[in-house]
């Protein structure tokens, strides 16, 4: 088996991303606190879905191999899947739902605004509505952490709970490899190193505001990028596959 | 309240009743502003609360599918779908707020089973094919239905309509579509869509209320304006209507009754099941229970969210008051 190219590799990379918590909020649909945040939500999983489908097929054109987006979300298991180990984190209560929003709000927007300017236009064109969708994203996001983390003592407590459950697996965002290497030279990816400062940037200022900390504890969970997830994207997937994968070959 | 003391007034101009009854009669639309009888009132609130929660309830059988879709791009528009109905829910609840009551109100008076919502919304989704046929039946009786209420006698009402019925008619048009790919598509495919026309027809028939003879609000409501087509006439557009694209899809509409009457220059049809309907408005439906169970939990789990907005408000209005003093 041959080494794929990088820039598909990286283009799955970002489309898994954004497939797997786009599949994540679709589920929260007719479950949030009030109608306005069903809405939100919705409009949050929208952009991500739309996201990852202009990746998946940009993906699926430069491999060559007559695949699409749906034969590439549909058909690879969780070992071929390639976005970074917080997306499959579960919802969990609104508080959970919020700080995973938020640490991929913070990454995406300087990944974004960072890619608008790669050497490969397809992808700048891409990224730069993207970077539209991921500010308006943070907007709401960091919103709901400070008022949240402010509003009452239960509402800090859940915050605070959420923010130490979820940071663990932020440091897959920016774990990058070979891959990201030769496309960063190439002026085609954005460096996960040089967006860093911003996220921490947009994280530290958004919990200040929220009286919420980072957990002291260093430890990561990585492996996302190499597709080796959590035991959760094996319950996800089957999910998200089964009717697609029950009739090979059809047209929906 | 303070309006109702007004009809007592005698001034030379008509009374603020007398008022109300000449608008009906010109057709014209009622206002918040405008005095109204207090049984308008409360039908108008039954009628648009009853919409609104459908609109919130029918998030839930269309939702279940969302993770499953079989395709991005019909999962996006699932999402967007079921979004618009959320927001349906909303203008439809801003009506409502308009003839004095909240949307807090309304809500428990949904939760305590004291206000209803569509029967239709009790049917399970048992396959995808059943995204298709709502959009395609349920949705298509929605707009039947709206389009007359466009003309209802309340304007917020009449005036959320139309806004709706924009987004219903899109809505009926990619189920019809789902219907159109799956009919056209294998033969597992073309069984799933059958069986999901055998499960809803009926319900989709019986949602347009029950037959004008047995319907207890039909004269009173007509005579307002809140009505201006019975439930007999719109079930027999949306009939005439359906036939034909049943026909071109290469379905079977599962009623051996079903057939063109010259004469009459519609389709008849068969006897609907209202005892089965009066079971399912009564609670006893496949999925009553689950629906607002689904909807309690949420409105539940969410209490410490909407309790931290508001606390997060109040401090900030402090934080306000302390930074300009
Ligand atoms: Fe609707
Ligand atoms: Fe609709």
């Amino acid at each position: 088996m041959s080494t794929p190219a990088p820039l598909f590799t990286y283009l799955l990379r970002l489309g898994d991303d954004n497939l797997v918590l786009g599949q994540q909020l679709g589920a929260l649909l007719s479950r949030m606190p009030e109608l306005e945040a069903d809405i939100a939500v919705a409009n949050v999983c929208l952009d991500h879905l739309g996201q990852a489908r202009n990746f998946l097929t940009y993906a699926a054109e430069v491999e060559g191999a007559g695949r699409d987006e749906d034969q590439l979300a549909m058909l690879r298991d969780e070992r071929g899947f390639r976005n970074a180990v917080l997306m499959e984190q579960p919802n969990g209560d609104f508080a959970r739902t919020m700080a995973r929003q938020l640490f991929v709000d913070a990454y995406q927007v300087p990944l974004y605004e960072g890619l608008s300017r790669s050497t490969d236009d397809r992808l700048a064109g891409i990224a730069e509505k993207a970077a539209k969708e991921a500010r308006y994203h943070l907007r709401h996001s960091g919103t709901w952490v400070v008022r949240l983390g402010d509003g009452t003592a239960e509402s800090h407590c859940r915050m605070q709970a959420a923010i130490d459950a979820l940071w663990p697996f932020t440091g897959d965002l920016f774990a990058a490899d070979e891959v990201e290497a030769s496309l960063v030279a190439e002026g085609v990816a954005v460096d996960p190193a040089s967006i860093r400062p911003a996220f921490d940037a947009t994280v530290g200022d958004v919990l200040a505001q929220a009286g919420l900390r980072l957990p002291e504890d260093p430890y990561q969970r990585i492996g996302g990028r190499q597709g080796l997830h959590t035991e959760l994207l094996g319950h996800l997937l089957p999910e998200m596959q089964s009717l697609y994968r029950a009739n090979p070959g059809v047209e929906w | 309240m303070e309006q109702s003391t007004f009809t007592t007034a005698t001034t030379d101009g008509p009374t603020p009743a007398e008022r109300f009854d000449q608008l009906i009669a010109a057709g014209e639309k009622i206002e918040p502003r405008d005095w109204m009888p207090e049984a308008y009132r409360r039908t108008m609130i039954r009628q648009i609360a009853q919409h609104a929660h459908s609109e919130v309830i029918g998030q839930q059988p269309e939702g279940n599918w969302i993770t499953r879709a079989p395709s991005l791009r019909r999962k996006a528009i699932l999402v967007a779908k079921v979004q618009d109905e959320a927001g349906h829910g909303l203008y439809l609840y801003s009506a409502c707020e308009t003839l004095g009551i909240s949307r807090d109100e309304l809500n428990e008076l949904l939760h305590q089973g004291r206000q209803k919502y569509s029967s239709i919304f009790n049917y399970p989704t048992l396959s995808w094919a059943d995204v298709g046929a709502i959009g395609w039946l349920v949705d298509g009786a929605a707009i039947a239905n709206q389009v007359a209420l466009t003309r209802t006698s309340y304007g917020p009402y009449a005036r959320a309509m139309v806004r709706i019925c924009k987004e219903e008619s899109f809505h009926q048009r990619q189920g019809f579509e789902i219907m159109m790919t799956l009919a056209r598509g294998s033969e597992a495919q073309r069984d799933m869509a059958q069986d999901a026309l055998n499960r809803w027809w009926w319900p989709s028939l019986a949602m347009l209320g029950p037959p004008d003879e047995q319907s207890t609000h039909t004269e009173q409501s007509m005579q307002w304006g809140i009505k201006v087509e019975t439930n007999d006439e719109i079930r027999q557009k949306f009939v005439d209507q359906t036939v034909p694209q049943a026909q071109f899809l290469g379905l079977t509409l599962p009623d051996p009754a079903l057939a063109w009457n010259e004469e009459r220059g519609h389709w008849d049809f068969g006897e609907i099941d209202w005892d089965a309907f009066w079971e399912v408005v009564r609670g006893n439906g496949p999925c009553n229970r689950e629906r607002l169970a689904h909807k309690v939990k949420a409105w539940e789990d969410g209490a410490w969210v909407r309790e931290a907005a508001l606390a997060h408000a109040a401090k900030q209005d402090g934080r306000g008051l302390a930074a300009t003093a």
